[in-house]
Order: C-alpha cells, then structure tokens, then sequence
C-alpha cells in the first residue's frame, strides 16, 4: 500500500511539514518527543485536522488536495483509528461497540475481518456483554482496537494505544498489535514515543522532531543513529538483534540463544527451540576486552570486529561500534561505550578484532520481544 | 359563580405539550449549533436565546403583542398563510410560549451537547458514521439526560405562562384561556375555592411529572464516553 | 420600653392632628385614568394636598383592598364592589356616592369599520372583538349584557377576547389585535378618527361608577379633601367633559 504524504499543518507554536512517500506493508511507526507532530500527524491523515496544505493519495486514491479543493471527510476515508484514549461509547456495551462498526464497515472487497476473528485475535469473547465503563485500560484498548478493525479499514492508525497504561498492560497488549497486520491484512501506523514499543512492534520507523522527518528506515538501523537517542533519552543508544532460542538450561534457569553463530544466554525465556527472539543491547551495557576473559562474572562474551571509534564531543566517554563475524555485514552491530582513556589504553583501532563482554544481567526483560507471536 | 371548568387544564396542558416538542424540534439543531461553533457571533446567538430568562413576561408579552398584531409583518404574513391571526389563537400561544421558554430547552440541551464533546463524534466518524448518523446514534444518547431536562423545564414553565398569555391570549375560553388566567380571575373575583382546585391541581401534576422524570433519570444513569 | 411607648403615643398625636398638607393614596378604575390627569393636578394645586394612583380593573383594586391593601379613597366602576367592600367593613360609613355614570362606546380605528355597530355586530365579519372580562370589570359586564341584548352574546362567544381591564381592551382594539371593541367613551378623545358607536343606554344596566372612603384613610385630611373635590362642580364639569353622564 503506498502512502503519498503531503502536508502542512500550522499550529500556534509549531508547524508540521511532512512531504514523504510511505510503503506500508506491516507495522510502520512514527516517533517523536511529546510536541513533535506525531498526533498531528495521525489526525491529518485520518481526515481529523485540516491542514493549510496538502496532498495526500492512498495507492493513489486522493484523499486531500488543496490545490483541487477535494478534502475527504473522515467517514469516507477507510483509514481506522485507535484513539490513546480508546473512546469506546458508553451507552453501549462492548458488543454494542464492535456492531456499530461492523455496521457502518466498509464494503468488503473480500477479506473483511470477520466478528469471530477479531474476537478471537483480541480475546473479548469473556467482555462482550459488560458495559464499557467497568473495563480496564487494557480490555478497553483491545475492545477499541477490534471495534477499529470490523470498520474494515485498509489502513489502521493508532495514536500511542498503550500510554495510558501500566508496565504489565503494555507487554500484555503489544503481542495483539504485532499480530494484526499478518492476522487481518491490514497495514498499521502506530505513533508512540515509548523505544521499547517501537523496538517491539516495527518494522519501519519515522522519527519527527519539532514537525519535520529527521530519520527514517528500518527499525534497526534507526534506532541506531543517534537521532534515535535525541528521541528515547540519554544513555538509551544501543542495537537490536535478532537471535533465536537454542535450548533451555533449567537447573540455573536460564535460556541459550543463538547469535550469528554465537552464543548468548539470559535468564528464562519460556519459548520453544527455533522460536526468533529480538534483543537490544544498550551501548552501556557492553564492555571490551582484548582477549577472552576466564574468571569473571560476565558470561556472554562474543567475538567482534571495530568497525568504527566516535569520541563523544564533551566528557570521558567514546562509542565504539563492532560488528559480530558470522551475521551478514550491517545485520548485526554492537555498540560499547566506553572511556577515552580505555580506547587509548587498549589501542583500539579500525578493523581489530575484541571481545565485547555483554553484562547477562542488563538483557532487560522488557527488552525481550518476538518479531511474530507464537501460534497454538 | 362559574361551575368549576377542567377546560383550561386540559387546554393548558395541550399548549405546554405542543410548546415543548416543537422547541425539541426547532431547539436542538440550534443547541447543537451553539455547542460546536466558534463563530465570532455566538455570543450575540446565546444572548438572543437567553432574553427570555430576564425579559419580564410583560415585556415579552407586549412586544408579542406588536408583533402578532394583523397589521405588522408577522401578523401579515401568518394571516395570508393560515387565514387565522397570531393574536387570540392557540397557534399564536404556541408561538409565544416557544419563545418564552426557548433559553429553558436549549440551554440544557446545549450544556448536554457541549458535555458529550467532540472526542466521541470523531470516534465514530473514523468507523464509519455519516454526521447525521453520528449525531442520532452516539450524540442525542450521550446526551439523553439533556433532553430528559430540557423537556421538563420547558414544559413546566410553560405551564405556568401568565404574562405573556396575558398580553397575547385574550382569554378566549377553549383557545386560550389557560389555568394561570383562569386562576387569577378566580382570585380576583374572590372565588377562592375554585382558585384552590385549579392552583393545587396543578401543583400536585406538575410535581408528579418532576417525581417520575427524577425517578427515570436514576434508574437509567447518564452514560460518560 | 417606656421610651417607646412615649414615642409611639406622640406620633399618634401628631398624626391625629389637622395638618397642613397630606399625601394620599387614590385606588382609581382604569376607565377614569384620562379624567384623573384633570383632576389631580387641579386638586392638588388648590388643595396642597398630594394624590398618589393606582389604576386597575375594579375587581383587582377590591380584591386587593380587601387583602389589606393600602388605598386611602377607591374610584370603581361599578356599584357592587364599594358596596361589597362597604358591607365587609372596609369602607368608612356614609362617605359611598355616585361621581361619573359611565358610556360604553363600540369603536374601531377604521372610520371604515361600520355606522350603525348593531348591524356590524349582528353581521359578525370580523376575526375579533375586545371586551373587558366581565367577571373583572364592569365596562365588561356591560358589554356582556349589550350583546346579550342584541341576541348575539352565544354567537360571537368565539370571537371575543377578554382584556383584563378597560385600558388593555383598548389597547387591544388601538393595536389592531382586535378590529374594533368596547369601550369607555372617556378613554376616546372627542375628535379621534375611527368609527365609533355609543351603546344606547337600554341594552345595558347603568354603569354608575361609585367612590368611597376607605378605613386606611379614615384621618387622611388629603383622601377627604378628595373625595369632596370630586362632588364640585368644577371636578363634576370636567368628568361630563370627558364622555361621563353624571349623576
């Protein structure tokens, strides 16, 4: 589906300039510190806003052209939307909320989310009876989210769903979102500032800063740069890789993961052999050493190559970027930072191979996720 | 002495019933207008709709009266329509009373509009929903507790019209002799008796109607978004 | 205590005594509202005495009276409420007498409108006609008892708007609510245009409009002085000026 996007939308404060062409396959993700746009953003392309300017075509459908007067109102754009705030509709109970979108649905052309599906995805089968006001953020999230989906929408936009909600909702939640695209066909743009969500559910990543595009690509290689970190806050710079579980080591509890021809462990990970696990490591986290090192703590020690020394500007402090022998080039980078003095002391340098020491302990949980969710 | 007349109750209460659905009718798009503009005008808009809250009846009443009369334009225009004057006539009450008791349907309804805000109506045109169908399926039930009082107070004070009936009616019995007229020419020619069954008959229904609308409105609470 | 039982004792004196000038308060049939802007001004330039009015239908002004309203002299216009009020002790004894006899007059504005109003009212082609309630005022009740003269009272029921008083019923009739209506001929000016019918004195009882003193202004020197300004000759040459018959 391709997503030609030209706006601009004045607010008093700031204003959003967007003029990007998007291919939304799966999960698409706009980043951005609060007051960058991102909801402007969101609200534009669903026809919620006017912006002074704008051309916007879904696979070339116009949906707004100002220089052609044509502005489609929301009800006829197809474009879904989850509200942060879910907005389900009091006076009715939950099945009352999911029939009133299957009701006013877009005309099917084959492949519209049937009830039972979209019950079965976001598992409201126990919900459809009680009235909204007694649910909790996450069952009204999930219940906005089906209610969304049997609209039949070929784009569904989600405007940071899981804010509102608590550490355990959110890991609660962010499998359900993960699976839509490939359950239901449907393309999303999900808007978070939250690293992790993005990290989770993306495949593709925008960041806006202050109403303009500053980055855009893959999610690994975005949240990589360092406009990443302007976004996700200091000392939060780091990489993603993907792994797989190798077996399960249950008299320390703890699971081994295969990296590139490496091994890792980290505690527990209930998941079967083979199952694709995405980890990010924070620069911090990870240490170097010249040799491997017998007699400590630290037991993930992989074999890594510098690739590149970037000295911060100011303080003690230098980023070294590694990449792992055994991945295919670019696919997976380390990062370590470590002190100036460290580097110089150690005589690092462009192309020497190191170990880089990966603290078992920092693998946060919250880190963990899955680029597909289990099935059975 | 007079036998004791039912007529203007049931008069009284045809008018108050008539009032209050057509100021649903003509009030609502006005409420719903008022809710969700940001016209520079809505000020002056509101201030219209509230006159009648400080205007004394009278004054209401006497300009009714100019305005109603066969000669003036109104009068004029709703004579050559209907063949019937404005002055005199139950339509003419009707009219009257709707402007009398406008600010007390529409500002309820607006209070209840402006409560139900914008965030559900986006929600349901983002699934699908045309603005008329958003606006009967999710607004006017989010808004149910604004009609619940618009309608009693707009049919309460109608029932209790006097000044401006009493400018406009010409207390012609069966059309627009209403209880509060009766009532006070009961007073006034010191029948006291009757003046206590009308007065109290009143009384004792429109507090019934207050009892029952009070009664609904707890056992169907207002639904938030 | 003592001190105020001295001062109220030497008010009362005070008040008891003839004084020089008075105010008093006159509740006035709003028929006689044009005869009492004569009359007022005359009288209390030679008097020195001040009148302050209260005009309203005769049955409002009784009612309130009887409720303790407080009017020194009443001005009906009718017989029946001084004498009620009379009667239920709250008048002062012999001071009732008759001070104007009132004429009902059909007018309309429209010197188009008809010659002769008993063949007007008996054609019955108008929307309207404006009397004063009967029940509340007596030009009403003889408007009542005029058409119930000419047979018509039953037919016209439909037609008839009752005005609370004789001054809305001629402001519903001046306003072209009502194309033409009865009422006093002291509320037309002598040369008004319109078309104007005075109701001949057999089809209804005699409006005689009587005056009184009331108990509230039993030792008000100016409600006294009034009331026998009223009887002179002077007060009595303005109110036949007017349009009233006298006694």
């Amino acid at each position: 589906m391709k997503l030609d996007c030209a706006l601009r939308v004045s607010h008093p404060g700031f204003t959003l300039e967007i003029e990007e062409t998007l291919y939304l396959t799966g999960i698409s993700a706009v980043m951005g510190a609060s007051g960058s746009g991102k909801s402007t953003l969101l609200r534009a392309l669903a026809g919620l806003e006017t912006p002074q300017r704008a051309h916007v075509t879904l696979n070339d459908w116009p949906l707004h052209d100002s220089v052609a007067g044509l502005c489609l109102p929301p009800h006829r754009r197809g474009i879904g939307y989850v509200f942060q705030d879910a907005r389900l509709f009091g006076h009715r109970r939950v099945l009352g909320n999911l029939n009133f979108a299957r009701q006013r649905a877009r005309p099917a052309n084959g492949g519209a989310p049937a009830l039972d599906a979209v019950i079965a995805a976001l598992d409201l089968s126990s919900l459809l009876e009680r009235r909204t006001q007694g649910l909790s953020g996450g069952e009204r999230q999930r219940v906005a989210i089906a209610r969304a989906l049997l609209a039949n929408p070929r784009l569904l936009l989600l405007d940071e769903p899981l804010s509102a909600l608590d550490l355990g909702r959110k890991t609660e939640l962010l499998p359900y979102i993960r699976a839509l695209p490939g359950r239901f066909g449907i393309p999303l743009i999900y808007v978070s500032h939250a690293v992790e969500e993005v990290a989770q559910l993306a495949d593709e990543v925008l960041i806006l800063d202050a109403g303009r595009v500053t980055a855009r690509g893959e999610v690994h290689e975005v949240l990589e740069r360092p406009e990443a970190e302007a976004v996700s806050g200091h000392f939060e710079a780091g990489v993603l890789l993907d792994a797989r579980v190798r077996r399960q080591v249950p008299e320390f509890d703890l699971t081994e993961l295969d990296l590139a021809g490496q091994h890792l462990t980290l505690p527990r990970v209930e998941a079967p052999p083979g199952t694709p696990l995405r980890l990010r490591v924070r620069a911090r986290d990870v240490a170097l050493a010249l040799a491997r090192v017998e007699g400590v703590s630290i037991r993930n020690q992989l074999q890594a190559r510098v690739l590149r020394i970037d000295a911060e500007p100011e303080g003690a402090y230098a980023e070294v970027l590694l990449d792992l022998p055994g991945a295919e080039p670019g696919r997976a980078h380390l990062r370590a930072r470590i002190t100036r003095e460290a580097a110089a002391n150690l005589e690092l340098a462009v192309g020497q191979p190191v170990w880089a020491l990966v603290k078992s302990v920092s693998f946060d949980r919250r880190d963990l996720g899955s680029p597909e969710r289990n099935q059975g | 002495m007079t036998d004791l007349d039912l007529g203007p109750v049931w008069l009284t209460l045809r008018l108050a019933a008539v009032t209050v659905i057509l100021l649903l009718v003509v009030g609502t798009p006005l409420a719903w207008w008022l809710a969700h503009t940001r016209t520079r005008v809505k000020p002056l808009i509101e201030a219209v709709t509230a006159l009648p809250l400080v205007l004394p009846p009278t004054v209401l009443g006497f300009y009714l009266l100019v305005l109603f009369a066969p000669g003036a334009p109104l009068g004029a225009a709703w004579l050559g329509l209907t063949g019937e004057t404005l002055t005199f006539s139950f339509s003419g009450l009707v009219l009257a009373s709707m402007l009398y008791s406008l600010p007390f349907v529409v500002q309820p309804l607006q209070g209840a509009f402006e409560a139900v805000g914008r965030s559900p109506l986006e929600a349901a045109a983002v699934l699908g929903a045309r603005p008329l169908d958003a606006f009967f399926t999710v607004a006017s039930p989010l808004a149910l507790r604004g009609y619940l009082t618009a309608t009693v107070l707009g049919f309460a004070h109608t029932l209790g019209e006097f000044g401006v009936v009493l400018m406009v009616g010409g207390n012609i019995p069966g059309r627009t002799r209403v209880v509060s007229i009766a009532i006070y020419e009961q007073v006034e020619t010191l029948n006291y008796a009757q003046a206590h069954v009308l007065a109290g008959g009143l009384l004792v229904f429109s507090f019934a109607v207050l009892v029952l609308v009070y009664a609904l409105n707890r056992r169907y609470p207002v639904h938030t978004a | 205590m003592k001190n105020f039982a001295f001062a109220v004792a030497l008010s009362l004196i005070t008040l008891a005594l003839p004084v020089r000038a008075a105010d008093a308060t006159a509740a006035v049939a709003a028929n006689f509202a044009a005869a009492m802007d004569r009359l007022v001004p005359a009288f209390e330039q030679t008097s020195g005495h001040r009148l302050t009015l209260v005009l309203g239908s005769s049955g409002k002004l009784a009612a309130q009276i009887q409720q303790g309203a407080p009017f020194d002299v009443f001005l009906s216009a009718d017989v029946e409420r001084p004498a009620a009020l009379q009667g239920a002790g709250f008048a002062v004894p012999d001071t009732r007498f008759t001070y104007a006899l009132g004429r009902l007059v059909l007018w309309s504005p429209d010197p188009q409108a008809f010659s002769d109003g008993a063949t007007y009212l008996a054609a019955g082609e108008f929307r309207h006609l404006a009397i004063a309630n009967p029940a509340l005022a007596p030009y009403g009740a003889a408007a009542q008892q005029t058409l119930q003269a000419l047979g018509l009272w039953s037919a016209l029921q439909p037609k008839v708007a009752r005005a609370e008083n004789i001054g809305q019923t001629y402001a519903m009739v001046a306003g072209g609510a009502a194309e033409s209506g009865f009422v006093a001929l002291a509320q037309l000016a002598a040369d008004a245009p319109g078309s104007r019918w005075p109701v001949p004195l057999a089809l209804h009882a005699a409006i005689r409009q009587d005056a009184l003193l009331l108990v509230h202004g039993r030792d008000n020197p100016a409600a006294r002085a009034f009331l026998d300004y009223l009887g002179s000759p002077p007060a009595r040459a303005v109110i036949s000026a007017l349009g009233y018959d006298l006694p």
